[in-house]
């Protein structure tokens, strides 16, 4: 009793029961779905899981057809995102905090409930479900997480380089090119991870915006959770880590998580 | 005049993002049971939701929902501060390890949480309900809250801890008279923080509430529309809903502006 | 000697982490109502030392005692002594009411007790009538002021105090160092204080224990420490100093610069390496004459206040500072005398690299963590210990890194008339000592190169 007492008395060991937790709750599921994912429904060690995925066109067809969409998404969303952060992080084009906080605020909503409201515009619009309709949703839902990190970045840039570009003789275009664009990158990169990360695994929101016509990867993954193929569906989880893992590390700074994590909440 | 354009284009993001809420906060105030009919001003959408009877569920998930919650966020604040004031004591290589778990859950997709979380209660055959949603949830809430609260304890001055223990304080007063009321703002905004993404949060829930019939908003109203019928009274959910983040939000704005405000005249 | 003298006793304190020792075998005796400061330069271990002395480190090794009752198991909230910490350290969340209360609330005292108490604090750091103020809103030397009350309230044995005084400006820094000069004579207990400020050192104390790389280099009384410095890092230090190189001839005989002068200093023996410090105040400078000891010519004059410091460079290449309140013109011819008592020899810590290695081959040799090539060894083994001697100014530093055979960052320069000495210390912590006439300057990162013929392998006796 009194050794724990003497072991929690320095500050650095409670890190650990948090460290227990992680253990037990994180790092354990995910090893989990590796394992799962390397057998089959008795047990054994297999690789079948994988060979029936690159066999069957449809989740592989499937998988394509959601990076695709992913893609497409992420892209909209740096076109329409980039010029907002932008604006909103001038001083000179927009004065108000209070627009950023609009912009932010549709974030903290429930996806389900956001994307219900979608479905309703598209409903009283008197517009079909579909593709188009999943494109506008996931650009809907996830452009605040474009547009966060990059005003975010934008905001801490020193403004100092902006003038002493102009300051050598840089035209404002130059100045954009040369200077915002290349400073501005870090939060780029984050937004990208924002979008495409969630866009490439949502399951419930695909189903809504298209009457379930259009399957995306995160739903064949739950399907198959949710009929008890787990060891299928661990498989097909383990793919999406290593997508998501390979995209990370492709795009992992330092720099970047700081545009990410910095601004807390707001 | 470029100005101009500006507003403008911030305007029209703004009408998108904008536009669905607002169609279902209008059509809130209607009785109307297919969406986009107007059949005159009404509030009866809003007794109804409350009254209970008929909408026994989803009064029910509400709840469910607000006490995992409370549950989960207070779960998370309490591992979260510990685990924080124990990280920001840590060097070295434990520190970046520490650093690196903590990143995990907020890297990794909410299905792929879920979905490990759901075979790890499968695996040690632990029955799916409350305490599998809340400890799902905290997993994924304290990383939050530990960011909320690192900022706090990496601007405190690293001496008072110190200073306590040499005015006589044993290490828990030390921390109860000192370190607390220091990262005290950290932990309400994790707190709250964490409240929010626990109700927001449908991926990781629908894998680990199990199918004893528990439901929570989120899953309720996943279920529902997956139905075809919008049951009416989400609307006026939805709008309350809406409402409150916006309240939240704006207390919290105001809190961490009048905090920098205070920081400002302190540097002056 | 009554044990009841000395009101700290720091025995042979080591603190290391793994290989590297930030404090090295310190052995520290304090007085009951002495003003104690420990003196160095950044990174010399002074904070450390505070630190394990009330109780927030722990010693490697070593005991410590305070008024008799051994107190290094014992935890810092238990300890009779109370610290005042450079950034102040004040709770941000309190007033400075209960700032300075928080010692005595957490002892229960009763609360008129505490009033009165915390009063009569106050005054004595002049700071009456702010107890209900947020200290956020105070300047740096209220809070410092504060800091002093909330710990001098608890009537601790020991008051240590951690360069209280580094972040305020000058003029408050003065003010300050009055101040607690006189509030150490009205409480009398024991201070001990952490500074790297020479003069403030000698200005408050009654001891001074000068501390480099994590050894006590020297103990003495203001006037001891400036007048008998015990080695060139402690003459360097303390005050500003002429170090040169130096020969002892034999006793009371001290050759440097190229000439014998008549000195005080015995027990060298004969032809024995030595440092010679002189005071720049030391040095009495004329215009020309033929009595003078050493001639020169005025290198550069500036007017510092009270006197003018000049430089002025001998025949043979000599650069000697001095300290007058006569000005000599630049480029004028003078002449020089210094006293024999003036003239201070002391022992050289070394007159060489020595570096201990192991040879790969008979014509390689790994030391300073990396390979060196070598003339070649008779009947040495392959992987034997032996030690490695290279001159001062056989190494040479490079700007590129990437030139060297190992890289090191500059530590500390001593400039010595005519050449500068440096430490050099690379990344795994040995440090090599160089003499160049090229300037360098702290902190800077350096590649080193060591030629073949200038490496002497010694073996190890066993």
């Amino acid at each position: 009793m009194k050794g724990l007492m003497r072991f929690f008395m320095r500050r650095h060991n409670w890190s650990l029961p948090y460290f227990i937790f992680m253990l037990i709750f994180v790092v354990l599921p995910l090893v989990l779905i590796f394992i799962y994912a390397f057998q089959d429904a008795d047990g054994n060690f297999t690789i079948d899981n994988f060979s029936k995925f690159i066999s069957s066109p449809e989740a592989a067809n499937t998988f394509v057809y959601s990076i695709g969409i992913a893609i497409i998404t992420t892209v909209l969303c740096i076109l329409l995102g980039y010029p907002a952060a932008y604006i909103l992080s001038n001083r000179e084009l927009c004065r108000s905090r209070v627009m950023v906080v609009l912009f932010i605020l549709p974030m903290w909503i429930n996806i389900l409930v956001r994307t219900l409201a979608t479905v309703a515009l598209f409903d009283f619009m008197r517009l079909p479900l579909g593709e188009g309709a999943l494109i506008f949703g996931m650009v809907y839902n996830f452009l605040p997480f474009m547009i966060y990190p990059i005003y975010n970045t934008m905001q801490k840039m020193d403004h100092s380089y902006i003038e002493a570009a102009q300051d050598l003789g840089a035209s404002p275009l130059k100045v954009f090119t040369k200077v915002m664009l290349p400073l501005s990158m870090p939060g780029v990169m984050s937004g990208i991870m924002m979008v495409f990360m969630p866009t490439i695994s949502t399951f419930a929101i695909a189903e809504l915006l298209t009457m379930n016509n259009i399957k995306l990867f995160g739903t064949t993954i739950q399907e198959n959770i949710n009929n008890g193929m787990w060891n299928y569906g661990a498989a097909l989880s383990l793919i999406m880590l290593v997508i998501i893992f390979a995209s990370e590390m492709f795009s992992d700074s330092e720099e970047e998580q700081r545009a990410t994590n910095e601004g807390g909440i707001i | 005049m470029k100005r101009f354009f500006a507003q403008t284009y911030l305007w029209l993001l703004l009408a998108m993002l904008y536009a669905p809420i607002v169609i279902i906060a209008i059509f809130s105030f209607t009785e109307a049971k297919v969406l986009g009919n107007w059949t005159g001003f009404s509030t009866k959408l809003y007794t109804s939701l409350f009254s209970g009877g008929v909408h026994h569920s989803l009064l029910n998930a509400i709840e469910n929902t607000l006490i995992i919650a409370i549950v989960a966020a207070a779960l998370s604040t309490l591992l979260g501060s510990v685990a924080a004031i124990g990280i920001h004591n840590l060097r070295g290589r434990k520190k970046m390890v520490m650093n690196a778990l903590n990143n995990i859950p907020m890297l990794n997709p909410d299905i792929i949480t879920g979905i490990s979380l759901f075979l790890l209660f499968v695996s040690l055959g632990i029955t799916q309900g409350y305490t599998t949603v809340i400890l799902a949830h905290v997993a994924f809430c304290t990383p939050y809250v530990v960011l909320c609260i690192m900022p706090r304890l990496q601007q405190m001055n690293p001496d008072i801890y110190e200073a306590a223990l040499d005015l006589g304080a044993t290490p828990l007063q030390a921390m109860r008279k000192v370190i607390i009321p220091e990262i005290k703002p950290g932990m309400i905004s994790g707190f709250i923080l964490a409240f929010t993404l626990s109700i927001d949060d449908f991926a990781v829930t629908i894998f680990t509430i199990g199918t004893g019939g528990l439901e929570t908003l989120s899953t309720y109203i996943y279920a529902d529309a997956r139905k075809g019928g919008l049951t009416p009274e989400l609307r006026p959910l939805s709008t309350i809903i809406f409402v409150t983040v916006l309240l939240l939000l704006i207390i919290i704005n105001v809190r961490s502006q009048r905090a920098a405000k205070k920081k400002e005249a302190l540097v002056k | 000697m009554g044990e009841s003298n000395f009101i700290i006793e720091l025995s042979h304190i080591s603190k290391c982490y793994g290989e590297k020792c930030v404090l090295d075998d310190v052995s520290l005796y304090v007085k009951k109502g002495e003003f104690v400061t420990i003196l160095g330069p950044s990174g010399c271990g002074k904070t450390t030392l505070l630190k394990i002395l009330a109780g927030f480190g722990v010693a490697t090794s070593g005991e410590i005692k305070i008024a008799g009752a051994d107190i290094t198991d014992v935890p810092p909230h238990l300890r009779p002594v109370n610290t005042v910490f450079q950034r102040y350290a004040l709770f941000p969340h309190l007033n400075v009411y209960d700032n300075i209360a928080f010692g005595l609330k957490l002892k229960k005292v009763k609360q008129d007790e505490i009033d009165a108490r915390v009063r009569k604090a106050l005054k004595m750091v002049g700071m009456t009538d702010y107890e209900w103020r947020d200290v956020n809103s105070l300047s740096g030397g209220q809070q410092q002021r504060v800091a002093i009350a909330r710990a001098i309230i608890n009537r601790p044995q020991v008051l240590l105090l951690d360069e209280p005084l580094a972040a305020l400006d000058l003029k408050m820094r003065k003010d300050m160092q009055m101040e607690l000069k006189d509030m150490h004579k009205t409480l009398g207990i024991t201070f001990v204080y952490v500074t790297h400020d020479q003069e403030e050192a000698l200005t408050l104390s009654d001891t001074i224990v000068v501390m480099s790389e994590g050894r006590v280099q020297q103990i003495g009384t203001p006037t001891d420490i400036y007048n008998e410095p015990v080695n060139s890092f402690v003459a360097d230090f303390i005050g500003e100093s002429n170090i040169l190189n130096g020969e002892m001839v034999r006793d009371r005989v001290v050759k440097f610069m190229g000439r014998e002068f008549e000195c005080v200093d015995e027990g060298f023996g004969e032809n024995t390496p030595v440092d010679v410090v002189i005071r720049p105040e030391d040095v009495y400078i004329m215009a020309r004459t033929d009595s003078g000891m050493l001639d020169g010519v005025v290198q550069s004059c500036i007017f510092k206040g009270v006197h003018y410091e000049m430089t002025v460079l001998t025949p043979n290449g000599y650069e000697i500072m001095i300290q007058d309140y006569n000005a000599f013109e630049v480029g004028q011819e003078v002449s020089m005398i210094v006293k024999p008592s003036d003239i201070h020899v002391m022992h050289k810590e070394r007159v060489c690299n020595t570096f201990e290695g192991k040879m790969v081959d008979s014509t390689h040799v790994e030391m300073l963590g990396t390979q060196f090539l070598c003339n070649e060894v008779a009947d040495v083994e392959v992987g034997e210990s032996v030690l490695v001697e290279v001159p001062f100014n056989k190494v040479e530093l490079m700007d590129n890194k990437e030139d060297g055979q190992q890289v090191g960052d500059v530590r500390f320069i001593l400039y010595k008339g005519d050449h500068y000495h440096l430490t050099v210390r690379t990344a795994d912590g040995d440090n090599i000592y160089v003499d160049t006439t090229d300037v360098w300057d702290d902190g800077d990162i350096v590649g080193i190169r060591i030629q073949a013929d200038d490496i002497v392998i010694k073996k190890q006796a066993k």
